[in-house]
């Protein structure tokens, strides 16, 4: 062999084992931030970290019942205020848009999922913290409520749209309008897909941070109502996290071990159960 | 199933309430338009969140114009506000994060995409859109008690005694800082680099490798000679992609970047970035011109991601397009 | 340029070597002389993971000659051709057994590489690559080594596939810029411009029209003196203009393999005669 073609040779098994590498460190990243939260988080799970609340600051002990349930909250006012409108919206791109305003709204919902989640906050700052003037649950709902419609929108009208045409087709023969085609045929038919969305949108949500340290703010004990300051786990973790207290560091590795967990096993669930997968929910 | 035609005649109407409600509640028209007001919400959020972007940021906007982006100072007790030591941090942060990401995630799709069989491939694309799912604020924890000590007490002083000569690499090494930063950010990016080049590779007719490996060629010189840069519209399509998540990254950065507005050649030191600022001041900030400034960076911030994206998306589309023959090279 | 696509086997080109004047003559195929033979296939069996696509078949590849191989859809051409430059092991759970051998060496214990610059392949459908036309051509030599300047080179590829006239003004075009016949042609000077022993042609003109399809029939012609050929096509009358030996298959079996002339007039199996007189296709 010529010594051209053994550098030709030699530079393809490199390069090559060299892009293996690459996955290689992609993919132990991600088992190695698991491994490492399991580690430092799991020994400081408790019964008391679920049930009680943070105790008195630069006291040891107490737990995280307080951001648990505020994430709850915000959680639901989310969906409550995301997955109507986007649901009902991808409905609408699927089934009865022309050709301008699907275009627009499509691009819009681009648009706004690709919003930096900071951002997100100060539109909800503005609209719902000014006029009450002070941080509240409801705030925070809005915002992340905000950020779940693009996700929810776009994969709604993708499912819908891989609905064949044979069924739509067969409902209308037998002398359904458009609506109860879509509400009794088209909709169930794509509910799994869709449903995986918006499972996987409120995934994401859940573990925004930014958007909600001006909007539902914190709190050290419960938040009764809707319109008061809330904690919340992800700003827990963030406030815990670059405090001064050892306690506190301990327990903000457990609170992220919980959060990551919760993320995680969603994520995979409902990946695992789609059948087919749109490239958007990466984005 | 069987369902009641719906032909309501305007005889039947008046008096009927039944046929009423039913031609109402199950008619198109009114389906069409509660869809359509969904789809309008959505407008409306994003028409509303740039306005107000705009109306609030004016007070700030009037009174610095142009000078907010070249003003060093940022002082809320003088009321002297400049935009500059943030964008640089973004900047400099972000570009640390595309120098590793971007080798990494794309030398990771060339494997996927050329050399694993494709349940390795889908397997491990898998694994990588779960890295993309894993919130900020964790890998803002794990930055800031693994990373920063391992970068203030091996990392940096080892390239402090290789590179130290390159102003890059000059000054005391805290652990935190653009550097740090930078790795982190590019931790949390390399997933979008990666499905996406992969997504493009994958679109590049088979046919063109055949040609090139019957020519002789290695499958390395195939791959980097002809698939790649086939698809290196779309592969920039997915780095604009990545700059802008990075660009928009709030917890992470903030936890490890030191939060120090200065601008400084070296990437040891301490900086600030746009995102990060407005996770510490904004809820702290008193007085409308301070508020005022800060929404106006977030108005900055919206801008360039929005650009980076629609630029994004324009180029994966017209290298995915091509690809599958639908659009002419 | 002339129109007359003999039939027999002693075509007007001119012999590259003395023997062929004996395989010329010589209505069966002699497997005697390695100078008349570049490749020589021996009872290969070719596997696509369970399914046996190939079995057990033998053929004789003639230099500076065309050989045809001609067959219903499926009937295993195209597998076969693809196994004379290995283009077979770019897919998974494959299978080769048996020897192919060129210039007397066992293809499968030659580098691939080495193989491949050797044994040339043109696709069905024009796949030029995503660059300039002189890029096209230029890959090859730059990838492989050449001597001499790189413009000279792709010149002489050029003008050997007939296509210098027509591009020689646009060379850093796109080649996507070209018709499809052209785009073909370009193929071939890309192929032929390593300077290969054998050219492989899979369905060629299958996507072209009639006037680009003659007018690479012609380049085959012209071609032959420097090159040997084989060509897989599903169209009978263009084996039997273009051919100098033709084999027939069917289900992954070589069922007969003579010279063209004989082939089409005389076949000796029944199948072959069934085939080519259109009882099935």
């Amino acid at each position: 062999m010529s010594v051209r073609m053994i550098w030709r040779k030699s530079l393809n098994v490199a390069m090559l084992s060299l892009t293996g590498v690459c996955v290689l460190i992609t993919v132990s990243v991600l088992f190695f931030i698991l491994g490492y939260l399991v580690y430092n988080g799991g020994k400081d799970l408790s019964w008391n970290f679920f049930t009680r609340l943070p105790a008195p600051v630069g006291e040891v002990g107490g737990g995280m019942a307080n951001a648990i349930l505020g994430s709850l909250k915000l959680l639901l006012l989310a969906a409550l205020f995301g997955v109507p409108v986007g649901l009902l919206g991808g409905v609408y791109l699927a089934e009865f848009g022309g050709r301008t305003i699907p275009f627009i709204v499509r691009y819009t919902a681009d648009l706004l999922n690709g919003v930096p989640s900071i951002v997100i906050g100060i539109f909800a700052y503005a609209l719902v913290v000014m006029p009450m003037h002070h941080f509240s649950t409801l705030a925070g709902g809005v915002a992340l409520g905000i950020m779940v419609i693009p996700t929810v929108l776009r994969n709604t009208e993708s499912f819908l749209t891989d609905v064949p045409r044979s069924l739509r087709e067969g409902a209308f023969a037998m002398g359904a309008n458009k609506w109860k085609m879509v509400a009794t045929v088209v909709l169930p038919a794509a509910s799994r897909g869709i449903l995986t969305g918006v499972l996987l949108a409120l995934a994401r949500v859940a573990g925004e941070t930014a958007p909600l340290l001006f909007t539902a703010f914190g709190n050290r004990f419960w938040s009764p109502g809707w319109d008061q300051p809330t904690s919340s786990l992800p700003v827990v973790i963030y406030t815990y996290a670059t405090g001064p207290y050892e306690d506190w560091h301990r327990q903000a590795w457990a609170a992220g071990l919980v959060l990551l967990g919760m993320v995680l096993v969603t994520n995979i669930l409902v990946r695992a159960f789609l059948t087919r997968g749109t490239a958007y929910e990466r984005s | 199933m069987v369902t009641t035609p719906n032909a309501a005649t305007p005889a039947d109407i008046p008096g009927n309430s039944r046929a009423l409600v039913r031609r109402w509640f199950g008619g198109d028209e009114i389906a069409h338009l509660i869809t359509l007001i969904a789809a309008a919400v959505l407008l409306l959020i994003a028409v509303l969140l740039v306005y107000q972007l705009w109306v609030l940021s004016a007070e700030a906007r009037t009174r610095f114009g142009w000078k907010f982006f070249v003003t060093e100072t940022w002082d809320p007790v003088s009321g002297e506000f400049g935009a500059l030591p943030f964008i640089y941090g973004t900047l400099v942060t972000s570009a640390v994060a595309l120098f590793l990401a971007v080798p990494l995630g794309v030398g990771a799709a060339i494997f996927l995409a050329e050399l694993a069989p494709p349940k390795l491939s889908s397997s491990l694309t898998f694994v990588s859109d779960l890295l993309a799912a894993v919130p900020s604020v964790i890998y803002g924890l794990l930055g800031v008690f693994l990373l920063v000590p391992v970068m203030r007490t091996s990392v940096q002083p080892a390239l402090k005694k290789t590179l130290g000569f390159l102003p890059l690499f000059k000054g005391p090494s805290y652990g935190i800082g653009f550097l740090t930063a930078g790795i982190v950010l590019a931790i949390m990016i390399v997933p979008f680099v990666l499905s996406v080049s992969r997504e493009v590779l994958l679109a590049i007719p088979r046919d063109q490798r055949e040609a090139a490996l019957a020519l002789g060629a290695t499958k390395w010189e195939s791959t980097w000679k002809v698939v790649v840069p086939a698809a290196r519209i779309g592969i920039f399509g997915s780095v604009f992609l990545a700059l802008a998540r990075a660009l928009g990254e709030t917890m992470a950065v903030t936890m490890v970047i030191g939060n120090n507005p200065k601008i400084a050649a070296s990437l040891f030191s301490p900086g600030y970035s746009i995102a990060a600022v407005l996770a510490n001041e904004f809820s702290e900030a008193t007085g409308n011109l301070y508020l005022s400034a800060l929404i106006e960076l977030g108005l900055v911030l919206f801008l360039l991601t929005f650009v980076l994206n629609g630029l994004a998306r324009l180029l994966i589309l017209v290298t995915t397009a091509r690809g599958s023959g639908v659009l002419p090279t | 340029m002339n129109s007359a696509f003999p039939l027999m086997a002693n075509s007007g080109a001119a012999a590259a070597s003395s023997t062929d004047r004996t395989a010329e003559h010589n209505p069966a195929m002699t497997t005697s002389g390695a100078n008349t033979l570049r490749m020589k296939v021996t009872k290969i069996n070719f596997y696509y993971g369970k399914n046996h696509a190939l079995h057990n078949v033998s053929m004789d590849v003639a230099t500076n000659k065309v050989t045809a191989m001609i067959g219903p859809s499926g009937c295993g051409k195209s597998t076969l051709l693809r196994t004379l430059n290995r283009m077979h092991e770019t897919l998974r759970h494959t299978r080769l057994e048996g020897e192919i051998a060129l210039d007397g060496v066992n293809i499968l214990t030659l580098d691939v590489t080495k193989l491949r610059r050797m044994v040339g392949m043109v696709f069905q459908k024009p796949n030029p690559f995503p660059k300039s036309i002189y890029e096209n051509v230029a890959y090859g030599l730059r990838i492989n080594g050449h001597k001499g300047r790189l413009d000279d080179s792709v010149e002489k590829s050029l003008r050997r596939a007939a296509l210098w006239d027509e591009v020689k003004d646009k060379l850093h075009k796109s080649a996507y810029a070209l018709s499809g016949g052209q785009q073909q042609r370009l193929c071939i000077a890309r192929a032929l411009a390593v300077d290969p022993e054998v050219l492989l042609l899979d369905e060629p003109c299958s996507a072209l029209d009639p006037v680009n399809t003659a007018k690479i029939e012609e380049l085959l012609f012209e071609l032959k003196p420097t090159c040997t050929l084989v060509i897989v096509t599903h169209n009978m009358q263009q084996a039997a203009r273009v051919s100098d030996s033709t084999a027939f298959m069917l289900n992954g079996d070589l069922i007969e393999f003579s010279p063209t002339g004989h082939m089409f007039t005389t076949p000796s199996d029944p199948r072959t005669e069934a085939y080519i007189t259109g009882r099935f296709g």
